[in-house]
């Protein structure tokens, strides 16, 4: 098996009194997809911004490619090839579907202290850039201002900026919220296009969608990670069963 | 973002350049009708047009509401009038202090400010100011209140920046310098990292820029541009008080830059001509014109958040009868 990319030593987050991260030890693997399923307030996205590093631990570690960061902020983490999606959409609006990628994409790369060139004069970024928007099939709607975008589009286009930073390890945080059954059904199809190529963590209540596309699972109930393993053993384990997937047979 | 060339027929434009042409006639104009007042009188638009150019790099594409601009404008003033006091009048040495005093006094004030944001902001950067405007009150030798005249005007290569065309002529080219700058800037990295940090500053984080270092060099940028403006009015005036540094100076820029259109390119032109030529011409008619001020100002703001420029641009695309495309400087939201 190989070393994971992406591995947390028992991460524990507290707000005031509230334990939201127990002690939550996971690991992502190269290549793999691996899905995090959980009731509400189990402390999906508050584990995703510890990964981040938008909120810091109160103990525990966060390794990223063999390397020790839970010190680090949001941007060193993404410079070094951690980036992630959000679950409320998170755009700039004044800017252009693709000025919005570009961004992305130079973000990942190097320094902005640039006072001259147009940032689309840069080819290389916009042909990155480019190959985000067309594997979102957000091509078509390169130059229009974010601000115009629909909902579903949105989702597309926070995709497709997670995407442009080339990421080694992405984050998904329910891509498929609010979104109608075919924009969903589309953004499940392109999961299956970049599972194998891309590392993703997938944060998802959409049932079905988790067990199509998860090689692995990992049920957290009240902060705690409880079980991890394939889509069948989730599916067959009693306890997970009574906890979150009800008694009701799941397929 | 439209292409240049088909833009340069819209009124958003058009009507900046037509001004530029016109700054440019100004001291022809004034050389032979021996108008040396209206010279000097332009020479001050150009030159507050620059700090509120400057002023834009923080605000308009940064979003950072600076009330403490006019510190900057200060010291550039002081920087031309310390020197001068002691006999000095070497310009590049005025310029000299002017760009590493600004510097120095944006990165300080800068920094400690940016760990504040919004009213916090505002509040810091005037607090700054106001003590700026203290020290120079209380520097008794260099005239105090009174504040100083300058007998030695900065000199650059046998250039004397005293003389009211000389010094109109290196405005106007600093200022169209300036703009050509913000120009270029606005859509280069630096300048989307600001406009995008003003927009979702945890988004630009996210993206993998630390937005609090792009601020803060806007804002030293700013600080540096706008002490230029500084020494250049000082030596138009040949006379450096504590009052360029007042908090009034500071709402002012802030005012004359809404009014122009925040964030936009030709808004710190427009929105100093609107206002300095507003105030010349009403105080022709009645001495209260701080009344009648007031209220175009109240009606300027109600044309909406870009300003002018906003208003020059709505008015191209109408009559392109094209609502399509939005004007690029949306992204006013902060």
């Amino acid at each position: 098996m190989s070393e994971p990319l992406l591995r947390t030593e028992s991460l524990v987050k507290r707000f005031g009194g509230l334990l939201v991260t127990d002690s939550v030890s996971i690991d992502v693997r190269p290549g793999e997809l691996h899905a995090i399923i959980g009731p509400n307030g189990a402390g999906k996205t508050t584990l995703i911004n510890q990964l981040t590093g938008e909120l810091r631990a109160d103990s525990g570690q966060v390794l990223f490619a063999g390397e020790n960061v839970t010190a680090l902020g949001i941007h060193l983490r993404a410079r070094r090839g951690l980036l992630r999606s959000y679950q409320i959409t998170s755009i700039f609006e004044g800017f252009t579907v693709l000025e919005n990628t570009v961004l992305a994409a130079m973000g990942a790369k190097e320094h902005a202290f640039r006072f001259w060139k147009p940032i689309l004069a840069r080819q290389d970024l916009v042909d990155i850039a480019n190959q985000a928007l067309e594997i979102t099939n957000m091509r078509d709607l390169a130059e229009m201002p974010a601000a115009e975008l629909a909902y579903g589009q949105r989702r597309q286009l926070e995709l497709a900026m997670a995407l442009a930073a080339q990421p080694k390890v992405l984050l998904l945080d329910e891509p498929m919220a609010g979104m109608s059954v075919q924009e969903s059904a589309s953004v499940v199809a392109m999961l299956k296009r970049l599972k194998g190529s891309h590392t993703i963590l997938l944060i998802e209540h959409d049932m079905d969608a988790v067990f199509a596309l998860a090689d692995r699972i990992t049920v957290l109930v009240y902060g705690k990670a409880m079980f991890s393993g394939s889509p069948e053993e989730i599916r067959n384990h009693p306890e997970v069963k009574a906890v979150y997937l009800g008694d009701e047979a799941i397929g | 973002m439209s292409s240049t060339k088909s833009n340069i027929w819209k009124a958003g434009t058009l009507v900046p350049l037509v001004i530029f042409l016109l700054f440019i006639l100004v001291p022809v104009w004034g050389h032979y009708t021996d108008h040396n007042f209206y010279v000097a009188y332009f020479a001050r638009i150009l030159i507050y047009a620059i700090a509120v150019v400057a002023l834009n790099l923080a605000l308009g594409y940064g979003g950072l509401v600076s009330l403490g601009h006019a510190l900057f404008m200060g010291l550039g003033a002081y920087s031309v009038a310390l020197p001068a006091f002691y006999g000095i009048d070497n310009g590049w040495i005025h310029l000299l202090i002017c760009l590493l005093s600004c510097a120095i006094a944006g990165l300080i004030t800068g920094a400690i400010s940016l760990r504040t944001s919004g009213i916090g902001f505002i509040m810091i950067t005037l607090a700054f100011a106001q003590m700026g405007y203290f020290l120079f009150v209380s520097l008794k030798q260099y005239g105090g209140d009174d504040g100083t005249s300058i007998s030695n005007t900065s000199q650059f290569f046998g250039l004397d920046l005293g003389g009211v065309y000389e010094v109109y002529v290196v405005s106007l080219v600093v200022l169209i310098l300036a703009t050509w700058w913000m120009a270029r800037v606005r859509v280069s990295p630096f300048g989307m990292v600001l406009r995008g940090a003003r927009q979702n500053a945890r988004r630009i984080n996210a993206v993998g820029f630390p937005s609090n270092q792009y601020l803060l060099v806007s804002y030293v940028l700013s600080a540096m541009l706008c002490g230029v403006a500084g020494l250049l009015l000082a030596n138009l005036n040949a006379f450096a008080s504590p009052s360029t540094l007042s908090w009034i100076i500071s709402g002012d820029l802030v005012v004359m830059l809404v009014l122009g259109g925040i964030g936009t390119v030709f808004g710190p032109i427009l929105g100093a001509l609107a206002f300095l030529g507003l105030e010349e011409i009403l105080k022709m008619f009645t001495n209260h014109w701080l009344a009648i001020f007031g209220l175009v100002i109240v009606f300027i703001g109600l044309l909406g958040k870009a300003g002018i420029a906003g208003f020059l641009d709505g008015i191209s695309r109408r009559l392109a009868g094209a609502s399509k495309v939005k004007p690029a400087n949306q992204g006013a939201k902060t």
